[in-house]
C-alpha cells in the first residue's frame, strides 16, 4: 500500500511537469501579452520602442517559451525566483505580490462557496437519485429528470441573471451591487460582517445548487438502477426483508462504490473556484482572481494557478483508489 | 372455523377470481375449471398451485397497449406434499425458472392461485407476504450474483434472521454459526466477504441464508447447474440432509435429468410453459409417456459402455413463447404428431396411480 501511494506519488510529479509545460507554451501562444495588453493597447500610450522591449525584458517575454519554462521552472538570477520546483511561483503580474499567497488569500472564499453548495445539492441529489430509481418511469421519476435536466442545461451566467433579476432587482431580497459586501456598513462587528458576508453568498450557493444536482442525481439513479436488478437484490427480496432495508442497505451500498469516483472529482473544484459565477456575483474568489488574471496575460498567477488545480486533481485521484479499497471490500490494491 | 368450512370459502372464491380472468382468455374452459377448482385442498399438501399464470407483456402498440404476451408459465397447476421434492425439469426457455419465482411472488402472477399452508399467497398483502417469507425460501442459480458483495457472509446469513426475530438478539452470531456448521461453512468465514469464496461455497452460504430462516418449502432453482459436477454432489447431498434434518419440502428445478432423479419424489416435465407429464420418480423414469419426456430421458447419458441408447432426436428449436403453436404446443417437433395434435390441445389427465400426461396418443375421455 505505501508502495503503492509513492509510486502514485512519484507518477503525479511527472503529469506536473508535463501539465505545467503544455500551459505555458498555451500562455505564450495567445495573442496578446501582458506588455502589449497593459502598455501599448493603450491610445494615449507613448511608450518608444526601447521602453517596450525593456518591460519585455523585465516580464520575462522576450525570451523564447522553451527557456522562458525552465526559468520559471527552475527559476533565474535576473528575476530572484528560486523556481517552480522550489514552490516559489513567482510574483504575479497584475496582484503584484507572490503568486502562492496571492491564492492563499483568496482561496478559502471560494472554498467557502462551493463547500456549502456541495453540503446542500450533494446528500439532496443522492437522495433525489435513490427515489427516482425506486420508482423508475414513475412520476416522481419523470418529475425529477426534467427538473435537473432543466437545470444541467443553463448556462452558469444565464441562470445567474435570471436569479439576480428576480431575486434582486425583482423581490428585492437580496443586495444588487456586486461584491462580498454590502457598501454601507461602517466599522461593522465581525459578527455583522459575516452575516453580510453569508447574505451575498446565498444567490450564489443557489446558483451552484440548481446546476450541479442534476448531473449527481442522474449518475446516482443510473447506477441505482443497476444495483436494483442485480441478483442479490432479488434474493434480498426473497429473505423478506423490509423494503427500505432492500433500498438502502443493500442497493444504495453497492451504489457508493462509484459515487466515490464522483465525490473525488469534486475536490480540486472545491479549491479552484468557479470563474464564470465568481466573476459574476463580484466575489473575490480564487475563481475571479485567475479569470481576470487570465485575460491580463499574467503569466506566473496562471501557471500558479493552473499547477495548484493540476496537483489537486493528481491527489483526488489517488484518494479516489484509497477511498476504492475503504467501500469495496474486493478490491486490494497490491502493487 | 372449522378447516373443512375454511376450504370451501377459498375454493368458492378462487373459482370466480379464475372465471373473471378467464373470460378475457380466448380458449375458455369454464367449465371443466369451475369443477377442477370447487374441489377442497388437498390437507397433505404444503403447496398447491392451481391454473397458474405468468405473462410478460412482449409487443406493445403505439399507445403502449400490450397486444401480445410471452406466456412463460401457462395454466399449471400441481400440489406438493409436505416433506417431499416435486422436481421440474425441461429444456431452457421453458418457464421452470419463472414458475420457481411466480410460486415465491417474487414476481406477481398473472392468474391462477397459489395455496401455501391454506392462504392464498397472491391475495396476501406486501406486509403479510414478508411476514410469510421465512417459510417459503429460494436457493437461486448463481451463487456468484446473488450474493451481496459488500457484506460479510456473517451478515448476510443473520440479516433477515434478525428482522423477522427469529432468534433473540443476543443469540444470533451463535444461531449463525450453528447454522453456517450444519451447511459445511467453518467458523471464520462468518468475517468474510462473498468475493473470497469458491463456488460450491458460495452456494453453501446461499443454502444456509436460506436455511437459517428455518422455512418448511425452498425451491431451488437449479442451485447446482453453475458448479463442478465433483461439487454438485456436496451441494445435492446437503440439501438431501437437510430435508431429512428438518423436514422441508423442496421444488426442485434442473434440466439435469440424473440430478431430478436422485432428489425428486415427483417429476413434472414442463414444455413451453405448461407441464406435459407429472407422476412419481420411478414411474416417470421406468414409464415415460410423453413423447417430449421420451425424447428427453433419452438423452440422458448412460455410463454403461455396453449398453446402446436409443437417442431420440427431436428435430427443430423449441418454439417461441410469445406464439405458442395451436393445439398441442409440442406437436411441432412430435415423432408421433397426428392431425388432432395441431387443432387441439390435449387434456391433463390421469391414466393411473397419479400419472398425469397431456397428449393425443393417449385416450381423451
Amino acid at each position: 500500500m505505501v508502495k503503492y501511494v509513492i509510486k502514485r506519488l512519484l507518477l503525479g510529479v511527472l503529469i506536473l511537469f508535463c501539465v505545467s509545460f503544455i500551459i505555458y507554451m498555451l500562455l505564450r501562444m495567445m495573442p496578446g501579452d501582458y506588455v502589449t495588453r497593459t502598455f501599448t493597447a493603450n491610445p494615449n500610450s507613448e511608450l518608444t520602442e526601447e521602453r517596450i522591449a525593456q518591460l519585455m525584458e523585465i516580464y520575462g517575454l522576450s525570451d523564447t517559451p522553451v527557456v522562458g519554462y525552465f526559468k520559471w521552472l527552475f527559476g533565474s538570477a535576473e528575476t530572484g525566483s528560486h523556481g517552480a520546483i522550489l514552490f516559489d511561483f513567482g510574483t504575479s503580474f497584475v496582484y503584484g505580490d507572490e503568486v502562492t499567497s496571492v491564492i492563499a488569500d483568496h482561496m478559502w472564499i471560494s472554498f467557502a462557496l462551493t463547500l456549502f453548495s456541495l453540503i446542500l445539492y450533494f446528500p439532496l441529489a443522492v437522495f433525489l437519485g435513490i427515489r427516482a430509481a425506486v420508482k423508475q418511469y414513475g412520476a416522481f421519476d419523470y418529475a425529477t429528470t426534467v427538473l435537473t435536466m432543466i437545470g444541467i442545461s443553463f448556462p452558469t451566467f444565464f441562470f445567474s441573471a435570471i436569479v439576480v433579476r428576480v431575486f434582486a432587482f425583482g423581490l428585492g431580497w437580496f443586495d444588487t451591487s456586486l461584491g462580498l459586501q454590502s457598501s454601507g456598513l461602517i466599522n461593522p462587528t465581525w459578527w455583522e460582517l459575516f452575516i453580510d458576508q453569508a447574505w451575498h453568498l446565498v444567490l450564489p450557493i443557489f446558483v451552484v445548487v440548481v446546476l450541479s444536482i442534476g448531473s449527481v442525481m442522474r449518475y446516482t439513479r443510473t447506477n441505482m438502477l443497476e444495483v436494483l436488478n442485480a441478483d442479490y437484490i432479488r434474493t434480498a427480496r426473497a429473505k423478506g426483508l423490509s423494503e427500505n432495508a432492500v433500498v438502502y442497505k443493500h442497493a444504495f451500498k453497492n451504489t457508493m462504490i462509484p459515487m466515490v469516483t464522483v465525490l473525488a472529482g469534486i475536490l480540486p473544484g472545491l479549491f479552484g473556484g468557479s470563474m464564470i459565477l465568481e466573476d459574476f456575483f463580484g466575489i473575490p474568489g480564487i475563481g475571479k482572481i485567475a479569470y481576470d488574471a487570465m485575460n491580463a496575460g499574467d503569466i506566473p498567477f496562471v501557471m500558479g494557478y493552473n499547477v495548484f488545480i493540476a496537483f489537486l486533481t493528481v491527489i483526488s485521484m489517488l484518494l479516489t483508489d484509497i477511498m476504492y479499497v475503504v467501500v469495496d471490500p474486493r478490491v486490494k490494491i497490491t502493487k | 372455523m372449522s378447516d373443512n368450512l375454511m376450504e370451501e370459502n377459498i375454493g368458492g372464491t378462487a373459482s370466480e377470481d379464475v372465471i373473471a380472468s378467464q373470460m378475457s382468455d380466448e380458449n375458455i374452459k369454464e367449465e371443466e375449471v369451475s369443477t377442477q377448482i370447487s374441489e377442497p385442498l388437498d390437507p397433505n399438501a404444503l403447496l398447491e398451485v392451481r391454473n397458474l399464470k405468468k405473462y410478460f407483456p412482449a409487443k406493445k402498440d403505439f399507445f403502449g397497449r400490450t397486444i401480445s404476451y410471452l406466456k412463460a408459465v401457462d395454466d399449471l397447476s400441481f400440489k406438493i406434499e409436505k416433506g417431499t421434492t416435486l422436481g421440474i425439469v425441461g429444456e431452457s426457455g421453458c418457464g421452470k425458472t419463472t414458475l420457481g419465482r411466480t410460486i415465491l411472488r417474487l414476481q406477481t402472477a398473472t392468474g391462477g392461485e397459489i395455496y401455501f399452508d391454506g392462504k392464498d399467497i397472491n391475495k396476501l398483502k406486501t406486509a403479510e407476504m414478508n411476514a410469510l417469507r421465512p417459510q417459503m425460501q429460494i436457493i437461486f442459480q448463481d451463487p456468484y450474483s446473488s450474493l451481496s458483495p459488500r457484506m460479510p457472509v456473517g451478515d448476510i446469513i443473520g440479516e433477515a434472521v434478525a428482522q423477522h426475530k427469529l432468534v433473540p438478539k443476543s443469540q444470533l452470531k451463535e444461531y449463525v454459526l450453528e447454522v453456517m456448521k450444519s451447511c459445511g461453512l467453518p467458523y471464520h468465514y462468518y468475517e468474510r466477504y462473498p468475493h473470497e469464496f469458491s463456488g460450491g461455497q458460495r452456494q453453501r452460504i446461499c443454502i444456509a441464508t436460506a436455511l437459517a430462516l428455518q422455512p418448511r418449502f425452498v425451491v431451488c432453482d437449479e442451485p447446482v447447474s453453475a458448479l463442478d459436477v465433483s461439487i454438485q454432489a456436496q451441494i445435492i447431498n446437503l440439501l438431501k440432509d437437510m430435508q431429512e434434518k428438518m423436514g422441508l419440502t423442496y421444488i426442485f428445478i434442473s434440466h439435469d435429468l440424473s440430478v431430478v432423479e436422485h432428489i425428486s419424489n415427483k417429476v413434472g416435465v414442463m414444455y413451453l410453459g405448461s407441464l406435459v407429464e407429472y407422476a412419481s420418480t420411478v414411474d416417470i423414469f421406468d414409464n415415460p409417456m410423453h413423447p417430449y419426456t421420451e425424447a428427453l430421458f433419452s438423452a440422458v447419458p448412460i455410463p454403461d459402455p455396453d449398453r446402446h441408447s436409443n437417442r431420440i432426436i427431436l428435430s427443430g428449436d423449441i418454439p417461441s413463447p410469445i406464439n405458442a403453436p395451436k393445439g398441442c404446443k409440442f406437436h411441432t417437433r412430435c415423432n408421433h404428431c397426428m392431425d388432432i395434435c395441431k387443432e387441439v390441445a390435449p387434456k391433463f389427465k390421469d391414466y393411473g396411480n397419479g400419472h398425469m400426461v397431456a397428449c393425443h396418443l393417449y385416450p381423451q375421455d
